[in-house]
């Protein structure tokens, strides 16, 4: 165990539920003889930003697709805001997905829609009864946001990559999510725009009070952006505190990540 | 006794296939019902398809009258050459070739499609955008090309035998009134019934083969060259496949 890190334990996360936005205990995930995430408890509250680090393949894009409900665990329990996602109808699930907003890794626009279609498809299809002109503004609300209302006729192949990051957190933002989570969000990008998209993840986070959860490898994203930091090793919440507590950890599992 | 690897591999993708299948009829016929976007599928499946089959289907009935004409001379039939080719084109040409170029065409088109949006995580951002993936990519895919392929076999037909009365013409001369007369008399229900429903067949083994190839689709974008190339190939086999199972049923109907 790292000495000096927080260790969250179960019954602390049950007790602690109703603050929660999410509460994952004892949460189980193999893909064959790979065991991906074992025994993973983690509680995030509301208006919290933590960042899971790992290395490559630990398993930390795995576990925010159990939590969007994309991936059903093997076994234990995933509450966001005290509903367990693996275990809620369809319908329920696609409520609660309303509230919560995913930018993926590869960004997953939709490449034969233009800019406006690929974020007026999520206000489409969760039923969101709003007019024509109410759909225009808020489109134009989410580009504003990103700082890319001109795009709003492009096709995503016409963008850059960072402009593409910029568009999926646009996406993410229409529905005016709860919990926004990150799938290493600046991964592929030079250092400058990630800098600009950890800008606009904190201005998000200030602007909506959003609870972030961030997955990522990249340093300088985790220090800018977390409140708290889990380090996921062996499929284990190996560590859990704050950037500046953990850099002074002595543990070598903990210490290889700052290092 | 342990079956060689290769026959594993077969029987295996077999019932993946089979339960890919099993999931589109069971998904298929309950609400949410995505209209809009069969409708916009049947237009790029059937309408972008037209002209390539409208082409092919015209040399197709071409050169087949062209090719024929010797030796129905040397027979000393020649005059029976519209029925010939008429019948020919009608129950097994026409409708095995176009189901052929639609593999090829929209077999690949999909299971590229559906390839490139899986590796590039767009299904799973449609799922989490309250988007029953399934539905929305698959089902409406497999409907349209189900639909769509029998009206492009009807008007390929139409335009091959168009093709056939220039080859006629070209050697000959054949009214327009004589063309078409001989061929209709000899057509009778039994060669245009089960004709026109195989191609519903065909239209579906295409849809489901390039949905699932794309759809499992895995390994970047070598993976989505790997689903398209073998929605095309494996698609025209079961067209084969198709068409000698209904020469079979039909055969058994007496039909024949």
């Amino acid at each position: 165990m790292p000495e000096e890190a927080t260790i969250v334990q179960s019954d602390q996360l049950i007790s602690a539920d109703a603050a929660n936005a999410v509460s994952i205990l004892h949460l189980y995930k193999s893909f064959g003889n790979n065991h991906v995430l074992i025994d993973f408890n983690l509680a995030i509250k509301k208006g919290e930003s933590v960042v899971v680090l790992g290395k490559s393949g630990s398993g930390k894009s795995v576990l925010i697709k159990c939590i969007i409900g994309l991936l059903k665990p093997d076994k234990g329990t995933i509450a966001v805001f005290g509903k367990n996602v693996s275990e809620i109808k369809e319908e329920e699930l696609d409520k609660l997905r309303a509230k919560v907003g995913f930018l993926f890794q590869s960004n997953a626009l939709y490449d034969s829609m233009t800019v406006r279609e690929n974020l007026e498809f999520p206000l489409r299809r969760h039923w969101i009864k709003v007019s024509q002109a109410e759909v225009n503004k808020m489109v134009l609300e989410a580009l504003d946001d990103v700082g890319l209302a001109h795009t709003v006729d492009m096709m995503p192949v016409e963008l850059s990559g960072g402009m593409r990051k910029r568009i999926a957190l646009a996406r993410t933002l229409i529905l005016k999510p709860e919990i926004i989570l990150y799938d290493e969000p600046t991964t592929g990008l030079d250092p400058i725009t990630g800098k600009e998209i950890i800008d606009l993840m904190n201005d998000i986070q200030e602007k909506y009070n959003t609870t972030s959860l961030i997955i990522s490898h990249d340093m300088n994203c985790v220090r800018m952006t977390s409140d708290r930091v889990v380090i996921l090793v062996e499929g284990k919440c190996y560590a859990n505190d704050t950037w500046d507590r953990l850099q002074q950890n002595k543990d070598p599992k903990v210490k290889q990540f700052f290092e | 006794m342990v079956l060689p690897a290769e026959i594993r591999s077969f029987l295996s993708e077999a019932g993946e296939l089979s339960r890919f299948t099993g999931r589109f009829f069971s998904q298929a016929f309950r609400p949410r019902y995505e209209l809009y976007e069969f409708t916009r599928q049947c237009y790029l499946i059937g309408y972008s398809s037209l002209p390539l089959i409208g082409l092919t289907s015209f040399i197709m009935g071409l050169v087949l009258t062209m090719q024929l004409r010797p030796s129905m001379v040397d027979y000393g039939v020649e005059s029976e050459l519209p029925s010939i080719v008429g019948i020919a084109i009608v129950r097994e040409i026409g409708p095995v070739i176009s189901a052929l170029i639609f593999a090829g065409k929209i077999g690949s088109s999909i299971g590229a499609e559906l390839g490139s949006m899986k590796v590039t995580e767009q299904i799973d951002a449609m799922e989490v955008s309250g988007t029953n993936p399934f539905k929305y990519l698959v089902v409406t895919r497999v409907f349209a090309a189900t639909l769509m392929l029998p009206v492009l076999i009807i008007l390929g037909d139409t335009i091959s035998l168009y093709g056939s009365f220039l080859g006629v013409n070209i050697r000959g001369t054949t009214s327009s009134h004589l063309f078409w007369t001989q061929v209709i008399d000899s057509l009778a229900f039994s060669d245009v019934l089960p004709a026109f429903i195989k191609t519903y067949f065909f239209g579906f083994a295409v849809g489901i083969i390039g949905c699932y190839k794309g759809y499992n689709s895995s390994k970047g974008t070598e993976g989505v060259g790997r689903s398209a190339n073998s929605a095309v190939v494996v698609a025209s086999v079961m067209v084969f496949v198709i068409d000698l199972l209904a020469v079979q049923i039909t055969d058994l109907l007496g039909l024949n």
